[in-house]
């Protein structure tokens, strides 16, 4: 009886392809949003794990956070390293991580920072270790496939995100790999705050180094960099630079001379210090406090929207589905009353003539589903491939999320609705029909 | 039709000529009757029909001749009256095991499914019956009906005559002892409908099977002198 099902899904080859078609392009979907969706959000949520609030220069809060947090966007400025130590040393903070943006290197993004960074994202090492002084760095995983990165390798930084004027005469030299976490760090360079701070002291004559991408237009509005810039800073291009002749070892010390940073990553101690924080930073500093759980569900909301279109897309496009194989299984029931009260007539019970017809939904849902799950992770996996190339956060289709396990079991459960009235018909079929049919 | 009966191998006979004295009838009927519900109620004549002996069944349309059939097929109680077929008394609901084993209905309609091959729809007798498809029983059927080059063609392909002859041949392979043919000849030329007949006779011969023939069709009785005729009125009780 399953190949006589089989033989008779397929006596009409167009209706099947297309009833297959719709409900593996409904299933299709499903896999996708699941695929991106959780991804996004665990991604947002590893991201985010542990950081309170991120300062930065005055400006667009969700800049600051996409900047400092996802490294998706520039940040707005930068700030006095010895200011955002004030802040660190407020009783309320548990743990700070300083940032320091502004280079790369072919397109991927040089951060300076403190060992406690990828400590705090708890990342690890698949080759090397990691970095001891200035100028050493640890690549991510995709750096080192995409840019052919190794340990022992050395190369040179660039201004900004697009490969401006490279720092030919600081390279830096690879000592270490990340292992792939599936997340922004895959994407990052990371090194000491301090190779930021050399790389650009030579590159300009006068004192303190800094360098950041930070966008001059909002660090004017913000009045406050470029307003009240201290002797030996000056504009340069994108970026807004702090000139001072150091070795790499002195400009390892702390910070007595007035050195910038881009960003600040906060861990508070106590929740309290989200009620007074932020309002402390953002009223009596030059700086400007963004709260990610605010800036991320924002974010989520717009973004949101869209997931919403999908998942109801998704919905039309499974509903339109479960509708096209009631369809053929009522026409094939219709077209076939007279085939299957012949098979009642030889001797079929009426059990078997309901078999067949759950066979031919059982086939549609089973095939549909293979076809679904091989377009949604392939679809996945090309959007993901494109948003990671753009910088974006990625994500990937080449795994298998747990709640995928719902997708046949979604198959197989429309595919069950809409055999119910054909199989009732078909269970009522009265054999003595095929004596009179005409 | 002489030459392909003269072809057929008795050894392969699935049930071999002539019924046995002893063998029940292949219909015994006493005040049959079916009532249907909001409709006509039907009254039966009495009719015994031995084991291979045949029986044309006639009468106007509306007169029961379905209904008849249906009875007797197993497809339906009767309301009033006994009735045995095969030496069973069908009451109520008869078991689809006994119809796949006992009868063979060859509708008006002959019913081959266009989804499948003439082989395909020879199949279906086996898998209606909830058995592995015997492919040597098919093939020796096709030998038997002329129909061996015609195994991989869908009923669309085939002529009227052709579409015939794979309806016998599941009549042959369901190896009943009873065939009920309504209306076998309808829509064909009087030579398609001699061959149909002579085709349905061997068939019943080699099978030692009874035939039951639902007929408006003058061209039936002459074929079938030696048949019983039961006059079907449509009488209402």
């Amino acid at each position: 009886m399953i190949r006589l099902a089989w033989t008779y899904l397929w006596s009409r080859p167009l209706t099947a392809v297309l009833n297959l078609l719709l409900l593996s392009l409904g299933l299709a979907s499903v896999s996708f949003v699941q695929l991106a969706g959780t991804q996004l959000q665990q991604g947002f949520t590893r991201d985010l794990e542990g950081i309170d609030l991120v300062v930065g220069a005055k400006g667009s809060p969700m800049q600051l956070i996409l900047a400092g947090v996802f490294h998706l966007d520039l940040p707005p400025g930068n700030i006095r390293l010895e200011e955002a130590r004030l802040l660190a040393a407020d009783p309320m903070v548990a743990k700070w991580m300083p940032l320091s943006l502004g280079d790369s290197h072919r397109g991927f993004r040089i951060v300076g920072t403190e060992r406690s960074y990828p400590e705090h994202y708890r990342m690890t090492l698949a080759q090397g270790r990691w970095w001891d002084k200035p100028m050493e760095a640890v690549v991510g995983a995709e750096v080192a496939a995409s840019a052919g990165l190794a340990v022992g390798r050395s190369f040179a930084g660039s201004h900004g995100l697009a490969g401006g004027e490279a720092h030919a005469e600081h390279p830096y030299q690879v000592v270490g790999v990340m292992a792939p976490c599936r997340c922004v760090q895959d994407r990052l360079i990371l090194t000491a705050t301090e190779s930021v701070w050399e790389t650009h002291a030579d590159h300009h004559p006068t004192p303190a180094a800094s360098a950041t991408e930070a966008k001059p237009r909002v660090a004017a509005k913000a009045g406050q960099k470029t307003a009240d810039q201290p002797v030996g800073k000056h504009a340069h291009g994108a970026h807004d630079h702090e000139h001072k002749l150091k070795s790499g070892a002195e400009a390892a010390k702390p910070v007595e001379s007035p050195r910038d940073i881009t960003i600040a990553l906060v861990q508070y101690r106590s929740p309290l210090a989200a009620a007074r924080l932020p309002r402390w930073v953002n009223g009596q500093t030059g700086m400007q406090a963004a709260s990610p759980a605010v800036e991320v569900s924002r974010l989520l909301r717009m973004v949101g929207v869209g997931a919403e279109v999908l998942r109801v897309a998704a919905g039309v496009l499974l509903a339109t589905a479960t509708l096209g194989v009631f369809v053929t299984l009522w026409g094939a029931l219709r077209e076939r009353r007279a085939d299957m009260a012949l098979l009642r007539l030889l001797g079929a019970p009426a059990h078997r003539i309901v078999g067949i017809l759950l066979a031919e939904a059982m086939f549609l849902a089973i095939m549909a589903t293979l076809l679904g799950l091989l377009v949604g992770h392939g679809l996945a996996e090309w959007a993901g491939q494109e948003l990671r190339a753009q910088g974006a956060l990625g994500f990937t289709g080449l795994i298998w999320l747990p709640q995928e396990w719902l997708i046949p079991s979604v198959a197989l459960g429309l595919a069950l609705l809409a055999s119910v009235l054909p199989i009732v018909a078909a269970y009522r079929l009265d054999p003595a029909r095929a004596l009179v049919a005409r | 039709m002489s030459a392909l009966r003269a072809e057929l191998p008795v050894a392969q006979a699935p049930q071999g000529g002539a019924a046995p004295e002893s063998a029940p009838p292949a219909i015994e009927a006493v005040g049959l009757g079916f009532d249907y519900p909001q409709g006509p109620r039907l009254h039966f004549a009495d009719i015994r029909l031995p084991q291979g002996a045949h029986l044309l069944l006639r009468g106007p349309s509306g007169s029961g001749k379905s209904t008849w059939l249906a009875l007797v097929g197993g497809l339906c109680g009767p309301t009033r009256g006994r009735l045995h077929v095969a030496g069973r008394a069908l009451q109520g609901r008869v078991p689809d095991s006994w119809r796949a084993q006992t009868v063979a209905v060859l509708p008006q309609r002959l019913h081959l499914s266009d989804a499948l091959d003439v082989r395909g729809n020879l199949g279906l007798v086996d898998r209606a019956a909830g058995r592995g498809v015997d492919h040597a029983a098919i093939d020796r059927v096709l030998d038997r009906l002329a129909l061996a080059d015609l195994g991989g063609r869908y009923p669309s392909q085939l002529s009227g005559g052709q579409a015939q002859r794979v309806a016998l041949g599941r009549a042959l392979l369901a190896r009943p002892r009873l065939i009920l043919a309504d209306e076998p000849t309808a829509s064909l030329d009087d030579e398609l409908a001699a061959e149909a007949l002579q085709l349905l006779r061997d068939t019943a011969q080699e099978l030692g099977a009874s035939v039951v023939i639902a007929t408006h069709d003058p061209r039936v009785a002459p074929a079938w002198p030696d048949a019983q005729t039961l006059q079907l009125q449509g009488l209402c009780a």
